[in-house]
């Protein structure tokens, strides 16, 4: 056992995720109090010590699954006969009416787990180079295909189709298939792992968790992750904007020096309140890149113009690619942040010609809305600084960044990157302070590390 | 004190004060009790993170402390306070009252420092943690570490009893590093439709098991649109109560519309509800 407990978390670490030698500690005391013999138990248990962020989870079970695999049955063929619904003979057609009951119910169902088993065992082997075999997912939904079942079981248990219902049913369906599909992929890292070891497996079988998950590179689904993360960023950023304002005015009353102070005035004054100043309103003027080089970032950087707009009132929103149009209309609060970016791709005018033209955003820009851009302003610019070998326009830059209390630059391209080719990183970077931001994690630092309001 | 014998036990004795947990419940909720670490709940709103702590309490039969934070949450409010006004009057009536001012007598108790001076067993709610200013984590570190307060003019006061501690959150910003350390975690989520089914029976009493079960089941759908503030468990009890009140037996597309108001609170957010669900 512990070998296995200092192999897992040395596991976790590798997959990014911090372990401290206190909760590596915690985990091992944990194991002392618990049921060795409960997995569930021991999941969690393990979950409970090591695991601090929801975003850290996914890895989490992926490596715990690879680590303390589930005890097979060991049930032998007559077991499976008594079992009788299918056996290795069984005909595919079958095995997929079996999977379609299976699907219409709970998925937590053991017997849902054995089928998954059975079905790796059977379809899961694949030739994966000369004299060379290997478990595969692909061949095993290819084999069965549960997505073709959908119609069936929807007519199986809806007595008609159409509205609510179907929704609902639909819901339910694809939920469980996908838990089939990952019960499989887990099953197949199960095997690959009993017969080339755990740690070769293990090192391929974790995406980095959202919040180290490139900005350029990030997958439709994670989005949605992400999105979920910048709502507290944004919400964090606001108060950094207004943090350092009230903090400055406002003093807690002491008791002890207000108690001395009084003995030699008689004892007065005897109460003192103060009241926090009302915080300022920042303003705040987004300028971010909406080019397809840069689209998931834009994408991204969107919803965190939306969850800022909800935070602020003064915040006015620019999008460009190589002319610059205005888009705080479409995020106003209370609006749909989908809707939005649909609605704003549609209508804000934004392209020329369509490539990247730094140059020509920040005249437009500053000819169009440079008085929005004031002493009271920060103003926030986000792109990847590459411009198509165009005039950079730096001297307009340099009197927008002036005009205003603060500018930052945020570029989602790697650090080593800027200066290839066209960009324009370090000309830039020398107007406005410019910080790689290709993930959360950065993106929180450099909210943490900005003095945004002093 | 030995809180719980096995997570096994959390399950049973939670549902027995109608709280039902899950595996992850029970066995962080065991474990915090076992190894006396604080329990760090986060998650959304209105998902039984408070609840859980007030169950906690009951079903081990200890006292709730709560200190409930927010915004501009200092020591005074959170640990001890002198009685400043009476301070001066004694000083007023007595010349040489100096000495006796820093006394029991004058000492303001707090939640941090009830649930440390405590000798009954004690639940110390620290709840909303998120809401607070940073600086009020270093002192819950300190708290934390060695169960100890000390009060200048008193001396070093060390828990006689460690409280059994909760702190919840709902992740509006990231907690510290060091304070996500020093606790066990527990991300609670949405349960599973069967749970909530079974969540909702629980607490609305006479309502029926297939009208429970489809509003778990709708309630997960709306879950899984992109809103902007989704359904919480709180909202699904309160969707319980009204078509209770309501009289319905079925959750019809037309009950669900008419009803809608008590799930979603956000106009687009029902918007998106009405055009995703095909009501009208
Ligand atoms: N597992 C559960 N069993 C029984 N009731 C539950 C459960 N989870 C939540 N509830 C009910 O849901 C309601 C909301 O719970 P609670 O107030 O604890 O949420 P919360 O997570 O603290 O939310 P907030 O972040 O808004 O404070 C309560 O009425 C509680 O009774
Ligand atoms: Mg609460």
């Amino acid at each position: 056992m512990i070998g296995r407990h200092v192999g897992f978390v040395a596991a976790l670490r590798e997959a990014g995720m911090p372990v401290s030698l206190a909760e590596g500690l915690d985990a091992a005391n944990a194991l002392m109090v618990i049921d060795l013999m409960d997995r569930e138990t021991l999941r969690e248990a393990y979950a409970a010590t090591l695991v601090k962020r929801p975003m850290h989870r996914a890895g989490f079970d992926v490596l715990f699954d690879l680590w303390f695999p589930a005890v097979t049955s060991g049930e032998g063929p007559e077991d499976q006969a008594e079992r009788a619904e299918y056996d290795a003979d069984t005909p595919v057609e079958d095995l997929r009416s079996v999977l379609q009951g299976l699907l219409m119910g709970n998925a937590d169902d053991p017997a849902f787990r054995e089928f998954v088993r059975d079905m790796v065992e059977r379809f899961g082997r694949v030739e994966a180079g000369p004299g060379r075999q290997s478990w595969f997912s692909y061949s095993v939904l290819r084999a069965l295909s549960p997505d073709t079942l959908i119609a069936r079981m929807l007519n199986q248990m809806l007595s008609e189709r159409g509205g609510l219902p179907e929704k609902l049913a639909r819901q339910q369906i694809s939920s469980n298939i996908r838990k089939f599909e990952e019960a499989v992929a887990s099953e197949v890292r199960r095997r690959i792992a009993e017969e080339s070891g755990i740690e070769r497996i293990a090192r391929s079988a974790v995406r980095p968790p959202v919040d180290r998950l490139d900005f350029l590179r990030v997958t439709k689904a994670e989005l949605a992750q992400l999105r979920r993360e910048v709502y507290p960023l944004a919400r964090r950023l606001a108060s950094r904007l207004t943090y350092k304002h009230r903090r400055g005015h406002q003093g807690r009353l002491d008791f002890r020096r207000t108690v001395r102070a009084s003995l030699s005035t008689g004892g007065v004054p005897l109460t003192t309140h103060l009241r926090p100043k009302r915080p300022h309103k920042p303003e705040l003027v987004i300028l971010c890149d909406a080019s397809d080089s840069v689209s998931s970032f834009s994408q991204f950087t969107l919803l965190l113009t939306f969850a800022l707009r909800e935070q602020f009132t003064k915040v006015r929103a620019f999008a460009f690619v190589d002319t610059v149009d205005e888009i705080t209309k479409y995020f106003a609060p209370g609006t749909d942040v989908l809707d939005a970016i649909t609605q704003m791709t549609n209508e804000a005018d934004i392209t020329r010609f369509g490539r990247t033209n730094y140059g020509n955003v920040f005249t437009r820009f500053s000819e169009r809305y440079g008085d929005a851009v004031g002493p009271k302003t920060s103003l926030l610019i986000l792109g990847d600084a590459r411009s198509n070998y165009q005039p950079p326009a730096l001297d307009t830059l340099k009197r927008l960044a002036s005009q205003a209390r603060h500018a930052y630059w945020l570029n989602p391209e790697p650090r080593a990157q800027w200066d290839t080719g066209d960009s324009v990183a370090t000309g830039y970077g020398a107007v406005v302070p410019m910080y790689e931001c290709r993930n959360i994690t950065q993106l929180a630092a450099f909210i943490e590390s900005t003095d945004v309001g002093g | 004190m030995a809180w719980f014998a096995a997570p096994r036990e959390v399950g049973e004795r939670l549902r027995e004060v109608d709280y039902l947990a899950d595996e992850g419940i029970v066995t962080s909720v065991f474990l915090a009790g076992a190894l006396g670490k604080p329990l760090l709940v986060e998650g959304p709103a209105g998902v039984g993170k408070t609840q859980l702590a007030k169950a906690v309490a009951v079903a081990s039969g200890a006292e709730l402390v709560r200190l409930q934070c927010y915004e501009g949450l200092d020591e005074a409010r959170a640990l001890y306070e002198w009685n400043y006004k009476k301070q001066l009057l004694r000083i007023q009536a007595e010349d040489d009252a100096w000495d006796d001012i820093f006394s029991e007598e004058f000492l303001l108790e707090r939640p941090l420092l009830k649930a440390i001076r405590s000798d009954a067993p004690t639940v110390l709610l620290i709840d909303e943690i998120d809401k607070a200013d940073v600086e009020v984590e270093g002192l819950l570190l300190e708290i934390l570490s060695d169960y100890q307060v000390t009060i200048p003019e008193l001396g070093t006061i060390t828990a006689v009893r460690r409280p059994y501690v909760v702190l919840t959150s709902n992740a509006t910003r990231e907690l510290s590093e060091a304070l996500k350390r020093r606790c066990l975690y527990l991300h609670l989520g949405y349960p599973t439709p069967e749970r909530e089914r079974d969540i909702v029976l629980a607490q609305v009493p006479g309502l029926a098991g297939n009208l429970a079960e489809q509003l778990a089941r709708t309630v997960a759908t709306l879950r899984s649109l992109e809103l902007k503030k989704s359904p919480s468990i709180a909202e699904t009890i309160d969707w319980g109560h009204t078509l209770l009140a309501l009289g319905r037996a079925e959750l019809t597309g037309d009950t669900i519309t008419e009803t809608l108001g008590v799930v979603l609170k956000h106009h687009s957010d029902q918007a998106r509800a009405v055009k995703e669900l095909g009501l009208s």
